[in-house]
C-alpha cells in the first residue's frame, strides 16, 4: 500500500511547529510498513489534485495567510473541494482551520472568503488566546497549545472534535474545540498536534488509505512514548493553563 | 546628576540588590524591576550622561555573545562598559545592571551603556536609552507564544529604528531580508556586515524558514546561497529588493571544531592575518562579524577588537564547557529551530557522534508552547547521535521528537531529575569523552544549578 500526504502551502502556512503533524502521519504510516510520500502544494497552478490522499493545512503569519486565501479563492480552491468530494481527508489547524470555513469576518473592511468545506465561520477576536489547550471527546482526550485571536463558530453540519477542559477553543464561549465534517477536521491544537494525539492520526490514516484501499486495516502501535508524552503535557495543562 | 526620583529609585534598587546577594541569590531582574516601578526614566536618567553612549544589540539569536564580544573590544580600548552580562535583557534586566554599576549618588562607574536588548522589548525600551549604536543579528521565528508573528515583529522594530535621531548608526545584518529592510525606514547612517564566501551555506531554504519572501513586495525571494533558514545571499526578482553591499564582509570562513577563521574583504582595513573565533560554528562567526562591525561603528581599531576576540570567553549556556569526573560538558542554549539547527551543525561539522543531555521546559523564559522542536531538524542530528539522556518538564514531548526522528529506543532514556540526567550521561560517557548538552533558557539554568553545587561551573549570576 501507499500512501500521498499533501503538506498545503509549506512555504507560507509553516509556523508554531504544525510540521510535527506531516511527520507523524508519515511515520505511522510507515512503521505500518505502507509507502508514503509527501508533496508541497503551494500558490499556482496544481496540474495533481488529484494525487493525494490527506492533505495537511497548518497555521501561518498573516502575510502568508492573505496570499494563501487569494490562491484558493481561485481553481485551487476547486480543486480542494473536488478532491474531498473525491474522498480524500484533510487534516487543518488555526489559519488552515479558518480558511477552510466559510469566511474569516476582520474587524474592519470585508469578509474574506474561505473554502468553505467547513461548516464554520470566523470572526476576529480582540484578545488573543494563547496557552496549554485540553479537550475530551467520546473518542479519545485532545492536547495541545493553542495561539489564535480568531473565535469560530461551527454551523449545523460541522460537530465540534471536543469539549473543552482547558483553555480556549474554537472562540472560548460555547466550550467547543475544532470541527469535523466528513473526513475534515480542523482545530486550534499545536504541540504538534497528531505525534501526541495519536489516535486522531490513525482516524486520519484510516479515512486517507480508504480512499484507494477499502479493506485497508489500521493496526495498532507500540504508543506507549504517545501516551507518556501526552500524561506530561495533560499535567502540564492543569497545572499550568 | 539623576532628578530626586531617579535617586530614591537608585538607592530602593541597590537596597533589593544587597539583600539578594546577602541572601545568596542572583540579582539580575529585581532590583531594576523595583528601581523602574519607583521612577519610570530610570534608565534614561542613568544613562544620558554617560560618555561614550549606549549600543543596544538585539535579534533572535547572538545577542549574548555578540553583545560579550563587543564588551571586551572595547574594554581593550580602554573603555569601562557597564553592560547587563547575564543575559537579562527586558529593561529590568538594563535597570539592574546600571543599579550594579551606579554609586549611591545615582553617577555610573562606567563610560559606555552596553546592553542586550530582547528583540520583543526593543520597540519599548529603545527610546528610553538614546542609542548611538543599535545592534540587529537576525530575526528567527522565536517562542511564537511571546511574539507572535514575525512579520509584525519586524514592522514595530523597523517603526522604533524610525524614530530614533539621525545621528545612531545601526548595524545590520545583510544576509537577513528581514534585518536588511529596517534600513529602509530612515536615511540613518548604516553598517552592513555579512559572508560573501561562496563555500558557505547551501542551495535550499529549510523548512524553518520564516522568510522566504520579499518583506517589501511579498514575492518569493530568490537565493544564490542559503546560510541558515532565510540568512543567506539574496534577492527579490520582482520589486529588486536585493541584499545591500557588506561594509563588514567575511570572504573566506575557515570552521573548525573549536572555532573558525574569518578573513575580511579589504574595505574594512589593513589586516593581512584572518580574524580568529575562538568559539565554533557559522552562527558565531557571524556574531564575530556583528560585534567587529560594531566596534568600528564606535570608533574602536579592528586590531584591537581582534585581540579581544582572539581572548574570548563564551557566556552562560554558550558553548562554555565544564569538567565533571574526567568527562567534558558542552553547555549549549537553544531556544528557537534556527538556534537548534546552528548549534547541531556546528557539532555535527566535525563528523562526531555526540554523547547528549538533551533538556526542555516549557516555562514563560523557554517559550511556553514546545511546538518548536518540531521545526527543529533532529532528522539530521538523531543518526548521529551516540546515546541521549533526556530531562526537563517536557522531557516526554522532546523524547517523542526524538522517536519521530527516527532513534532507536535503546539509544535514549527519560531521566527526569536534572542532577541524575547529569550523574546518569557521565556515567555511561568514557572517561576523557565530550557530552553535549542541549537546553532551553531555564532547563539549562536547573542543568547548571546542579552543576554549580558540584563545583563544576560558578553560579551564572556571578559569571
Amino acid at each position: 500500500m501507499e500512501l500521498h500526504i499533501a503538506h498545503l502551502y509549506a512555504d507560507l502556512m509553516n509556523i508554531y511547529g504544525d510540521r510535527g503533524n506531516v511527520i507523524a502521519l508519515g511515520n505511522r504510516a510507515k512503521w505500518r510498513g505502507i509507502d508514503v510520500e509527501v508533496r508541497s502544494y503551494s500558490v499556482g497552478g496544481w496540474t495533481d489534485s488529484e494525487w493525494p490522499d490527506v492533505w495537511f493545512f497548518g497555521g501561518g503569519q498573516d502575510q502568508g495567510q492573505d496570499i494563501v486565501g487569494a490562491d484558493l479563492a481561485g481553481k485551487n480552491g476547486a480543486a480542494l473541494r473536488a478532491s474531498v468530494d473525491g474522498g480524500a481527508a484533510i487534516f487543518s489547524v488555526c489559519g488552515g482551520y479558518q480558511l477552510l470555513g466559510h469566511e474569516y469576518v476582520p474587524e474592519i473592511g470585508p469578509a474574506i472568503p474561505g473554502v468553505g468545506i467547513l461548516d464554520v465561520t470566523t470572526r476576529a477576536g480582540k484578545k488573543r488566546f494563547v496557552g496549554n489547550l485540553l479537550a475530551e471527546s467520546p473518542d479519545g482526550q485532545l492536547i495541545g497549545f493553542e495561539n489564535h485571536s480568531g473565535r469560530t463558530y461551527l454551523g449545523a453540519a460541522a460537530r465540534p472534535l471536543g469539549t473543552v477542559v482547558v483553555g480556549n477553543g474554537n472562540n472560548g464561549e460555547d466550550k467547543t474545540e475544532g470541527a469535523v465534517q466528513g473526513k475534515v477536521i480542523g482545530c486550534y491544537l499545536h504541540g504538534s498536534c497528531l505525534p501526541k494525539n495519536p489516535w486522531v492520526a490513525d482516524r486520519l490514516l484510516g479515512w486517507a488509505l480508504s480512499r484507494r484501499y477499502p479493506q485497508a486495516k489500521i493496526e495498532p502501535l507500540d504508543d506507549r512514548d504517545e501516551a507518556a508524552a501526552r500524561e506530561q503535557a495533560m499535567a502540564v495543562a492543569r497545572a499550568r493553563p | 546628576m539623576p532628578d530626586a526620583l531617579a535617586l530614591i529609585a537608585n538607592a530602593a534598587g541597590k537596597l533589593t540588590r544587597e539583600g539578594l546577594r546577602i541572601t545568596g541569590r542572583g540579582a539580575t531582574a529585581l532590583p531594576g524591576l523595583v528601581a523602574l516601578t519607583v521612577d519610570p526614566h530610570f534608565i534614561t536618567a542613568l544613562t544620558s550622561s554617560l560618555p561614550h553612549g549606549v549600543v543596544c544589540v538585539s535579534g533572535t539569536n547572538g545577542k549574548t555573545t555578540t553583545a560579550r564580544m563587543l564588551a571586551d573590544m572595547v574594554r581593550t580600548s580602554g573603555w569601562d562598559p557597564i553592560h547587563n552580562r547575564s543575559g537579562s535583557n527586558l529593561d529590568r534586566g538594563v535597570a539592574s545592571a546600571l543599579l550594579a554599576e551606579a554609586t549611591w549618588s545615582g553617577e555610573p562607574r562606567g563610560n559606555v551603556g552596553l546592553f542586550e536588548i530582547d528583540e520583543a522589548s526593543l520597540p519599548g525600551i529603545i527610546g528610553r536609552l538614546r542609542p548611538r549604536v543599535v545592534v540587529v543579528t537576525n530575526l528567527f521565528r522565536d517562542q511564537m507564544d511571546r511574539y507572535f508573528e514575525l512579520d509584525a515583529l519586524a514592522k514595530r522594530i523597523g517603526d522604533a529604528l524610525a524614530s530614533l535621531p539621525e545621528d545612531t548608526t545601526l548595524v545590520l545584518n545583510a544576509d537577513d531580508p528581514l534585518v536588511a529592510n529596517l534600513a529602509v525606514r530612515r536615511d540613518a547612517k548604516t553598517v552592513f556586515f555579512g559572508v560573501d564566501d561562496p563555500e558557505v551555506g547551501g542551495n535550499v531554504p529549510q523548512a524553518i524558514s520564516d522568510a522566504t519572501r520579499c518583506p517589501r513586495c511579498k514575492s518569493p525571494l530568490t537565493y544564490e546561497r542559503v546560510v541558515l533558514a532565510h540568512v543567506g545571499a539574496w534577492s527579490c526578482p520582482n520589486c529588486g529588493f536585493t541584499r545591500p553591499a557588506r561594509d563588514v564582509a567575511a570572504v573566506k570562513v575557515v570552521l573548525g571544531a573549536t572555532g573558525s577563521e574569518i578573513a575580511l574583504a579589504g574595505t574594512v582595513g589593513s589586516i593581512f592575518e584572518p580574524i580568529r573565533v575562538p568559539v565554533p560554528g557559522l552562527y558565531n562567526a557571524y556574531n564575530a562579524l556583528a560585534a567587529v562591525a560594531a566596534a568600528g561603528a564606535l570608533g574602536v581599531g579592528l586590531a584591537e577588537a581582534t585581540r579581544a576576540l582572539a581572548n574570548f570567553r563564551p557566556a552562560f549556556g554558550r558553548l562554555e564547557t565544564a569538567e565533571v569526573k574526567g568527562r567534558t560538558l558542552r553547555l549549549v542554549l537553544v531556544k528557537n529551530p534556527a538556534g537548534f539547527n546552528a548549534a547541531i551543525g556546528a557539532l555535527l561539522e566535525t563528523g562526531r557522534k555526540p554523547r547528549i543531555i538533551g533538556a526542555l521546559n516549557d516555562r514563560d523564559a523557554d517559550g511556553r508552547d514546545v511546538s518548536w522542536i518540531w521545526d527543529a531538524d533532529f532528522e539530521t542530528l538523531a543518526p548521529a547521535v551516540e546515546h541521549a539522556v533526556i530531562t526537563g518538564l517536557r522531557s516526554r514531548d522532546l523524547a517523542l521528537r526524538f522517536k519521530y526522528a527516527g532513534l532507536a529506543k535503546e539509544r535514549m532514556e527519560v531521566v527526569d531529575d536534572p542532577a541524575a540526567a547529569i550523574d546518569r550521561a557521565v556515567a555511561l560517557a568514557p572517561e576523557g569523552c565530550e557530552v553535549v548538552v542541549i537546553a532551553t533558557y531555564t532547563a539549562m539554568l536547573s542543568l547548571r544549578d546542579a552543576l554549580a553545587k558540584t563545583g563544576a561551573v560558578a553560579p551564572f549570576w556571578e559569571d
